[in-house]
C-alpha cells in the first residue's frame, strides 16, 4: 500500500490491494481492459500492477469492449480466471451482447457443462460533472439478468474483500464501483480479506424507519440518518451490497421492525432496482407497513453537466430526510 | 442465370490425401461418409420438423457440408470449436454422438445440451465444442478468449471459429480480427461465405465483397477457398492449422459455399433466383466427391449403398432413442442458471 500510515487506506488502494492479492494467489488470474497497464487504470486502481506482474497478466486492450469482454468469457471457459475492467458502465453497453447473451446464458444453454468464472469490474454513477455519457447508474439493468451476480462495494472492507470472493465464484460476477468512492479514505484492518457477497449489511441500526441503499448513495443515506437523529427519528440504514440476488431476509427483517421503508437508488426511478425492492416489501411485508414505501431516485433525465443541475438530478440528503419524515408521519 | 461467383480459388500447400492409393481411397470414403452423415441427419430433421416432432428455429447446412468436414480434418481432439446457429454439421463431424445431437433436437435430457439449447445451441465439453452461438458475430470474442487461455497456458491448440458472411458486417468481427492478430492468438477463422445473410445478398450489404482481403488487412494470412470442394477445404485448413500451431498467429479462410435450402424452416426463400439455386446444386460437394471417387475407381455402388444403409440405421436408432428419452421435469426449470454453491 502506498499509504504511509498503517491501517489508513483509500477505496482505490483497497481495490488495488485486492487485485494484487488475487494476482499473487492464482496464476490463472489476469486483468485486462482499456488502459489498465501502462496508464495505470483510468481511475488509477491498477497503478503499478503492470510493473509487478508484467504485460501478459496486466493486459492493455484496444477500445473493443465487446471483443475483450467476450475474450474474458472465452478465457474463463478455457480455464483462466480473468478480471475484465470496463472503464464505465456507459461503455459496458458496447459489450452488452457478450454479458447478456454469453456470460449470463452459457451455463444454462449448455445444460450445465460450461460455467463462466469471470469477474467484470466497472465504474458507475454520477457526481463528478462528467455529463450524460459517463454518469449513469445502470447496475439495476444488470441486476435484471438471471445468471449474473451483481455486487456494489460501498465500504473499504468491501472494496478490499469482494474481489476474492467474486473470483472464487464459478459464475460471472459484476462489480460496480461508484466513481465518487475511489478517494474515500479510512481505517482498514491490516489483515482485511475476503468478505461474503451474499448478505446485505445493516450499517446503522435504528427503530423508526429503514433506509435501503447501496454503492455511491450509502454515504448519502448515512448522512440523512444522522440528520434524522437530530429530528428524533431513528433510521436504520441497510447497505444492499449484492444487488442480485437480493437478500430479502435482511431487508424484510428490518422493515418488520421499523414498519417504514425509504429506498435510495441512484438509478432512474422507473423500472429501477428501487422498484424491485419496493415490490418485494409490498409482496412480503405489506401488513407490517405503517406507511407507503418511499423511493428517492435520480430524476428521469440524462445526467446534466452543470453542478447545480447534476446535484438536483441525484438523490440528496434533504430528499431522503423529507421522504423519511413523510413515512414516519 | 449463372451463380454470381463460381468459387474457384484454392490455396494452401498441405499434403492431405497423399499416400498409397488404398489409404487415399479410405480417406475419401471417410470424408464422404461424414458429409453424408450431416446431409442425411438434416434431411431427417426436415421430415421431423414437418411432422411436428422438433420445433423452434432449425437452420440447415445442406450444401455446405464440405466446409465442416474439411476443416475438421485439420483439428485434433485437443482443439476447440466455436460455432453458429447453423452448426449441426460442425457438431456431428466433431464427434458429438449422433444420438445426443438428435436428442437435443427433441429437447430431451439426453441431448448434448441437456435439451435446454435445441438446434441452435449444441454444446459438448468433452470435444471442446463451445456451442452454437445464435447472435451473429457473437462467437468470435469467445473464440479469441478460448485461444487466449490456450496461449497463456502454453498449450499448442487451435480454436476453429465458424461464422457466416453476415458476421463480417458486425463490429465484433473487426474487433476480434484485430485483437487476435495483435496478440497473435491461435484462432482459425472460418468464414462460411454462402453469399447471403439470411435474405440479404453479400453485395447488397458489403461495399467490399472480397472478405479474405478484408481479413488480410488486419495483418493475418487469409485466403479464399472453394468451399464446395472438401479436399480443397481440408488442404487449406491443414495448412492454416499447421501454421497456427507453429506460432503463426491467427489465420483466416473465406470458404465460398452455398446453402441449398432456405435460411431456416420459416424462410419462404423469396430473395434468390431459383435458377441460381439450381446452378449451385450442380456443384453439390457430395456429388463432386462421389464423382471423383468413382472416376478413380475408389467407390462402387455397393460401397455407397452400404454407407447410406449404415447412416439410415444409425439415424433411425437416434430418432427412436430421442423419442423415448425423458424430458426434464418442470421442477428443474431453474437449474443451471447458477452453478451449485459450495456451502
Amino acid at each position: 500500500m502506498s499509504s504511509s500510515e498503517p491501517g489508513k487506506t483509500s477505496y482505490r488502494e483497497a481495490m488495488r490491494e485486492a487485485l494484487r492479492e488475487a494476482l499473487r494467489a492464482d496464476e490463472r488470474v489476469f486483468l485486462m481492459g482499456e488502459d489498465v497497464g501502462r496508464y495505470g487504470g483510468c481511475f488509477a486502481v491498477s497503478l503499478g500492477l503492470l510493473e509487478e506482474f508484467g504485460p501478459e497478466r496486466i493486459r492493455d486492450t484496444p477500445l473493443s469492449e465487446s471483443a475483450f469482454v467476450g475474450a474474458g468469457i472465452g478465457a474463463a471457459l478455457g480455464g483462466m480466471r480473468p478480471i475484465v475492467e470496463i472503464m464505465t458502465v456507459n461503455f459496458s453497453l458496447l459489450a452488452l451482447d457478450q454479458i447478456m447473451n454469453n456470460a449470463a446464458t452459457l451455463l444454462h444453454m449448455s445444460g450445465g457443462q460450461f460455467s463462466v468464472p469471470l469477474v467484470i469490474r466497472m465504474t458507475t454513477g454520477a457526481g463528478r460533472q462528467v455529463a450524460a455519457q459517463h454518469s449513469h447508474s445502470l447496475e439495476g439493468w444488470y441486476a435484471h439478468i438471471p445468471g449474473l451476480r451483481i455486487v456494489a462495494p460501498a465500504t473499504l472492507e468491501d472494496a478490499r474483500g469482494m474481489l476474492a470472493t467474486a473470483l472464487a465464484d464459478p459464475d460471472p460476477v459484476l462489480i460496480f464501483e461508484h466513481g465518487s468512492l475511489y478517494n474515500m479514505t479510512g481505517e482498514l484492518a491490516l489483515d482485511a480479506g475476503a468478505v461474503d457477497i451474499d448478505a446485505a449489511a445493516i450499517r446503522r441500526p435504528g427503530t423508526d424507519v429503514t433506509l435501503i441503499s447501496y454503492g455511491g448513495t450509502l454515504g448519502t443515506a448515512l448522512d440523512a440518518a444522522g440528520e434524522l437523529a437530530g429530528k428524533h427519528i431513528s433510521a436504520e440504514v441497510i447497505d444492499l451490497r449484492t444487488l442480485r440476488p437480493l437478500d430479502d431476509e435482511t431487508i424484510l427483517g428490518s422493515v418488520r421492525r421499523t414498519h417504514r421503508a425509504v429506498i435510495v437508488d441512484e438509478g432512474w426511478r422507473s423500472g429501477s432496482l428501487a422498484a424491485e425492492v419496493s415490490a418485494r416489501i409490498m409482496e412480503q411485508a405489506f401488513y407490517d407497513l405503517d406507511a407507503p414505501v418511499e423511493r428517492v431516485c435520480s430524476a428521469e433525465v440524462p445526467v446534466p453537466y452543470p453542478r447545480h443541475l447534476e446535484e438536483a438530478a441525484l438523490p440528496q440528503v434533504p430528499g431522503i430526510v423529507a421522504a423519511a419524515q413523510r413515512a414516519v408521519g | 442465370m449463372s451463380p454470381r461467383r463460381r468459387p474457384a480459388v484454392t490455396a494452401g500447400t498441405g499434403t492431405a490425401g497423399t499416400g498409397t492409393a488404398g489409404t487415399q481411397a479410405a480417406h475419401h470414403a471417410d470424408l464422404l461418409r461424414q458429409m453424408l452423415l450431416v446431409r442425411r441427419f438434416e434431411e431427417r430433421c426436415v421430415e421431423l420438423y414437418s411432422a411436428g416432432e422438433i420445433h423452434g428455429f432449425v437452420h440447415l447446412y445442406i450444401g455446405e457440408e464440405a466446409v465442416a468436414v474439411g476443416v475438421n480434418q485439420a483439428l485434433t481432439p485437443d482443439d476447440a470449436i466455436v460455432s453458429t446457429y447453423r452448426e449441426h454439421g460442425h457438431a456431428l463431424v466433431r464427434g458429438i454422438p449422433l444420438d445426443a445431437v438428435m436428442a437435443e433436437m427433441y429437447g430431451r435430457t439426453t441431448g448434448c445440451s441437456g435439451g435446454r439449447g435445441g438446434s441452435m445451441h449444441l454444446f459438448d465439453a468433452k470435444t471442446r465444442f463451445y456451442g452454437g452461438n445464435a447472435i451473429v458475430g457473437g462467437g468470435l470474442p469467445l473464440a479469441v478468449g478460448v485461444a487466449l487461455a490456450d496461449k497463456m497456458r502454453g498449450e499448442s491448440r487451435v480454436t476453429a471459429c465458424f461464422f457466416g458472411d453476415g458476421a463480417v458486417a458486425e463490429g465484433e468481427f473487426h474487433e476480434c480480427l484485430n485483437l487476435s492478430a495483435l496478440w497473435q492468438l491461435p484462432v482459425l477463422f472460418c468464414c462460411e461465405n454462402n453469399m447471403y445473410a439470411m435474405g440479404t445478398a453479400l453485395d447488397r450489404a458489403q461495399a467490399q465483397t472480397d472478405l479474405a482481403m478484408r481479413a488480410a488487412s488486419y495483418g493475418m494470412p487469409a485466403w479464399a477457398v472453394d468451399g464446395m470442394d472438401v479436399l480443397a477445404v481440408e488442404q487449406a485448413a491443414r495448412h492454416a492449422a499447421g501454421a497456427i500451431r507453429g506460432g503463426g498467429g491467427p489465420h483466416f479462410l473465406e470458404l465460398r459455399t452455398y446453402r441449398f435450402r432456405a435460411h431456416s424452416m420459416y424462410d419462404p426463400d423469396r430473395y434468390r433466383d431459383k435458377a441460381e439455386v439450381a446452378q449451385w446444386r450442380q456443384h453439390d460437394p457430395i456429388d463432386a466427391l462421389t464423382a471423383r471417387m468413382r472416376e478413380a475407381g475408389e467407390l462402387t455402388d455397393e460401397a455407397l449403398a452400404a454407407i447410406d444403409a449404415g447412416l439410415a440405421a444409425a439415424l433411425a436408432g437416434a430418432v427412436e432413442s430421442a423419442r423415448a428419452a425423458p424430458l426434464e421435469p418442470v421442477a428443474n426449470l431453474t437449474r443451471f442458471v447458477y452453478s451449485p454453491r459450495q456451502s
